[in-house]
């Protein structure tokens, strides 16, 4: 292994954030950059009197210096200056050479002490990280407003959407169109689950979105061709029943679609039960009664079929009121 | 990653023309209505067919609209950070010319997608470079020549930019002659952002 002699200025360039120190901890050399940083001329100073090795109370002598293993240590009294570093010994009894640099923190210190390349040995890649964790930034800026114009798009569609993303059935916007075009007569049933609270009370949310899907899809099972089923939101639904005139035979097919959706559904082991109350109002040809109106009054037969205990269906009269 | 690119190019129209000319452009190249995303991919033949609508909208030469692409980005306000990423190169004028051979490679650092053709500086003599541009992307020769007249500028150097475009698969060679590295006091420019 040869010896090798360094000039000072030879070392100041290739380790611009360097500590030499003599057998006594006395700093013989110091880099220009970790002057800088540090605001104050280091040569001659106590080493252990200015720098804190970080977890090693106690340690004040040359020969106390982690050798070859990467040390952490602050300047004494401010300890939001810190570095990382190594030291290596120069010889039995001729001190340590310690090379410092400032870890990950070098973003905040480039700032924070407007260091420029001059200020970095050529083969250190603090520029490099520099550069990257700016083009980094400007990329993330770049993706946020992508993020930021998509979910505008998506709340938009959303709001233009006739279809609801859980069930795929129609939604109150596909009704409202659906309404425009229904050649009368024809039979609206408004539909409300029994005791689907406290499904989602004691299963979870989950085990409610399911039972929703479940009961969509017996609804459509119990169709006619022709008939239409929508979810309004939570647990209201409303069929379309063309050509339907006579109210008891809309009751028959009621007790039918409610017996079809009451019963038990599986879910992880558990049984979810939940029953179906339907009011109905009948469109009568010749406009009795108007659009508008079909709706409040399907509701409140369907708040008597409620009120009349669960799994009933009842049609509106007059007796009712407009809901 | 050619969303960035043409993103680029929508933005430069605009600025220098306002939109109704950008609007014309995209419209005769077949360009999406709103414009491109600049994190998305899109259909490579698209950025020649808008370059060449812009120019005929604007009735200018296709290779000096790309010249002025090429200053626009590095000098444009609203294009302070390529400015800043590529005087990440070098403390001066050429320093930066020699890591324009790494400029891809740091592209890809950033943008993992995004393909810059391959940059080799030669040193032909005092003051003298050659900048080989690799095949690959139509009209990099001419955005090359308009960023680097504008990186001059900001390095305050005094340098003459030509060069001929190659055989149209976007390879070109380009001069520089560098006449004074300290002619002007050049944009200042600190390792960390202000």
């Amino acid at each position: 292994m040869g010896e090798y002699r360094l000039q000072a200025a030879a070392l100041g360039r290739l380790m611009p954030m360097h500590l030499a120190l003599d057998g006594r901890g006395r700093v013989t050399s110091a880099g220009a950059t970790l002057e800088r940083v540090v605001g104050e001329r280091l040569e001659g100073a106590d080493f252990f009197a200015r720098f804190a090795l970080r977890g090693v109370a106690g340690r004040n002598r040359v020969a106390d210096l982690p050798w070859m293993a990467r040390m952490h240590l602050s300047v004494r009294d401010r300890p939001d200056l810190s570095f990382r570093g190594q030291a290596v010994p120069l010889g039995p009894g001729k001190g340590a050479l310690v090379n410092l640099s400032f870890g990950i923190g070098v973003v905040e210190a480039v700032q924070r002490f407007d260091l420029t390349e001059a200020d970095f040995a050529p083969t250190d890649l603090t520029v490099e990280l520099l550069y990257l964790y700016e083009a980094k930034t400007a990329v993330l800026e770049e993706l946020r407003a992508l993020n930021r114009r998509l979910h505008g798009d998506k709340v938009v569609a959303e709001g233009q959407a006739l279809t609801d993303a859980l069930t795929g059935l129609g939604n109150r916007r596909a009704l409202e169109g659906a309404l425009e075009g229904m050649v009368r007569p024809f039979a609206l049933v408004a539909l409300d689950l029994d005791g689907f609270k406290a499904v989602n009370d004691r299963l979870g949310h989950a085990a409610g979105d399911h039972v929703l899907a479940t009961v969509a899809r017996r609804l459509e099972g119990a169709c006619r061709a022709g008939d239409a089923v929508l979810r309004l939101g939570g647990d209201e639904f409303v069929l379309l029943l063309p050509g339907m005139v006579l109210a008891d035979a809309v009751l028959r097919r009621m007790r039918r679609v409610i017996a079809a959706v009451a019963k038990p559904i599986p879910w992880e082991g558990e049984v979810a039960r939940i029953g179906l109350s339907a009011g109905v109002i009948l469109a009568e040809e010749g406009g009795n009664p108007p659009a508008d109106a079909l709706l409040p009054r399907a509701d409140a037969a369907l708040y008597a079929a409620k009120r009349a205990g669960k799994g009933q269906a009842v049609v509106w009269h007059p007796g009712l009121g407009e809901g | 990653m050619n969303g960035l690119v043409n993103r680029a190019i929508q933005n430069f129209l605009r600025d220098g023309w306002g939109a109704a000319a950008w609007a014309d452009a995209a419209r005769a190249a077949g360009v999406p209505a709103a414009g491109f995303e600049p994190m998305l991919e899109y259909d490579p033949a698209l950025t020649g067919r808008l370059v060449a609508a812009a120019a005929a909208r604007l009735d200018r030469d296709g290779d000096c609209l790309l010249e002025d692409l090429g200053t626009w980005l590095v000098s444009h306000p609203s294009r302070a950070g390529v400015r800043r990423l590529l005087r990440f190169g070098g403390p001066d004028f050429v320093e930066f010319l020699h890591s324009l051979d790494d400029l891809p490679a740091r592209a890809r650092l950033a943008l993992p997608d995004l393909a810059l053709p391959p940059l080799r500086l030669e040193v032909v003599g005092a003051g003298l470079f050659h900048l080989y541009v690799g095949p690959g992307l139509a009209g990099a020769g001419a955005v090359a020549r308009g960023l680097l007249r504008a990186m001059a500028d900001d390095y305050g150097a005094l340098a003459v930019i030509e060069g001929e475009d190659g055989a149209g698969d976007g390879a070109a060679v380009l001069t520089i002659r560098l006449l004074d590295t300290a002619f002007a006091e050049g944009r200042a420019f600190t390792l960390g952002r202000a």
